[in-house]
């Protein structure tokens, strides 16, 4: 069994994910230059959207659904709960920051990474996630993490919004199914 | 009739295994594939219009009948989705030489066919289909019906509610005209029935009493013969393509008296709430069920149909062809 037990104090995480953002936005030039963010339905576009506000992007701001790119839909069908994809910025030559809420096995990001190509040819992608839990499928690594951990395989991460806009991330036992 | 706890069309799980009819489909399923549908709409405005979702699957469009609105509507959406898509020309082929219905789809399933869209004249045929191949043990395989005979057009059916939602956004609070030979319509059978499911509170049926079945007050249908009486204040008319066979079949004198009667103009949309929609599934008779000045005006959703009727399609298709937890 994992020893970590204790909540994450996710605003605080955020905080840290913003000023390591903020930092590299600072020292490559085309990140600088043409830049645009790009959440992951549903805890990576709230990330998305308070990170665009802060860093003042909100022009250049997209949600995407990955459900039409999962690799587990033959398995596991269409999820429910399709949101809309929107990328209103032109991807072709731009340097997205892709963010999601928790990294695991990376299959995640591979779909949206599809997804993104599908509206064109980004110059570059950088990787955004509040925690990383390990658990990785997929050679995927993370550009800016707020934090690293370790969780056993029938422990679910997620990230909630209360109305105000409180972020808060929680460990959540799961015996059903450990797919996040 | 279907019985709904015999209902080939759902799994033992209540999941949507095949889509034959929207007659007994629960509304959560109607609603699942309205909001599918809705995230499938953009896909068509991007760079790539198409998605992996049934990369590798194999679609067989079977046209026993003929459509080429319909045919290439499934035909997009399955593209758009990835899947292959395999059109057989059912005139030139083996049922012609005397080879049986489920003979062919017995061949087809041989060559690993994942779905076929079936469009068929007579009433019944998808299900004969889906049910042989549930009962030989084939639930891989799945089945849309594209229309089969005077019974059923579930994605007709589908892309109209959308389309009504799309415009209107509730269903509760709506008065919905459908005008024309509702007798001979598979159309309006699965609209009343997908209209009705949603909560519709008033579903009227308007045309001559010659092309109204009987017992569309048991659908809790309201009838009316006289469109004028039938479109006061109605927020949505659904007009249906009148046959040319029906003149033939003296059920009306003729396609000018029909016009008189039954055709929408712009004064009877006048009748109608000022933010009325006009539908109409196609292909259009201009000057016999609808005049080119309501087909080609402001009120006309006709065209947006065709375009959601893609995306509706994309939905079903994908919610049928994914794997089941």
């Amino acid at each position: 069994m994992p020893t970590t037990n204790q909540d994450f104090d996710a605003e605080a995480l955020y905080r840290a994910l913003l000023e390591q953002v903020r930092a590299g936005l600072a020292s490559v030039p085309e990140f600088r230059d043409n830049a645009a963010i790009v959440g992951i339905h549903s805890g990576g576009a709230w990330l998305a959207e308070r990170l665009a506000a802060d860093l003042d992007l909100k022009a250049r701001l997209g949600f995407i659904d990955v459900s039409f790119y999962r690799d587990d839909y033959a398995r596991k069908g269409l999820h429910p709960d399709v949101k809309p994809t929107h990328i209103g910025f032109n991807v072709d030559g731009a340097t997205i920051l892709l963010v999601d809420d928790v990294l695991y096995t990376g299959r995640t990001t591979r779909a949206a990474i599809n997804v993104l190509f599908d509206y064109g040819r980004p110059a570059c992608i950088k990787l955004a996630a509040l925690a990383d839990r390990g658990g990785r499928e997929l050679p995927v690594a993370p550009d800016f993490v707020g934090v690293t951990t370790t969780l056993a395989n029938n422990q679910l991460l997620s990230l909630a919004r209360d109305t105000s806009g409180q972020l808060s991330l929680t460990i959540e036992e799961d015996n059903a199914d450990s797919a996040q | 009739m279907p019985i709904l706890h015999n209902n080939p069309q759902l799994t033992r799980n209540g999941e949507l295994q095949h889509l034959l009819t929207i007659e007994g489909l629960p509304k959560a399923i109607i609603n699942h594939i309205l909001d599918t549908a809705q995230s499938f709409v953009g896909i068509s405005d991007r760079e790539v219009k198409k998605v992996p979702l049934m990369r590798g699957k194999s679609v067989f469009n079977l046209f026993f009948e003929n459509s080429t609105r319909t045919r290439t509507t499934f035909e997009i959406a399955s593209k758009r989705l990835s899947a292959d898509v395999i059109n057989l020309n059912i005139q030139a082929s083996s049922t012609t030489k005397g080879e049986s219905l489920l003979d062919t789809i017995d061949n087809l399933a041989a060559m690993h066919a994942d779905m076929f869209v079936v469009r068929h004249a007579q009433s019944g045929a998808p299900y004969l289909i889906a049910k042989h191949l549930n009962d030989s043990g084939r639930n891989d395989i799945h089945v849309v019906n594209a229309g089969d005979g005077r019974h059923a057009h579930p994605t007709q059916g589908l892309l109209d509610m959308y389309t009504i939602r799309h415009y209107k956004q509730d269903f509760t609070n709506l008065r919905v005209a459908i005008v024309g030979d509702i007798l001979h319509s598979r159309v309006a059978r699965s609209d009343i029935h997908a209209l009705t499911t949603l909560g519709v509170p008033e579903v009227r049926a308007i045309g001559p009493q010659t092309l109204l079945p009987s017992g569309l007050e048991h659908m809790g249908v309201r009838v009316f013969n006289n469109m004028d009486e039938g479109l006061k204040d109605v927020d949505v008319i659904i007009m249906l393509r009148l046959q040319n066979e029906r003149m033939s079949g003296a059920l009306l004198p003729s396609a000018q008296e029909y016009f008189k009667s039954y055709g929408l103009t712009p004064e009877r949309l006048a009748l109608a709430k000022p933010d009325a929609i006009v539908m109409h599934p196609g292909p259009m008779n201009r000057g016999v069920e609808i005049d080119s000045a309501v087909a080609d005006g402001k009120q006309a959703v006709i065209l947006p149909q065709v375009t959601f009727g893609i995306a509706v399609r994309m939905a079903v298709m994908s919610i049928l062809a994914g794997g089941r937890v």
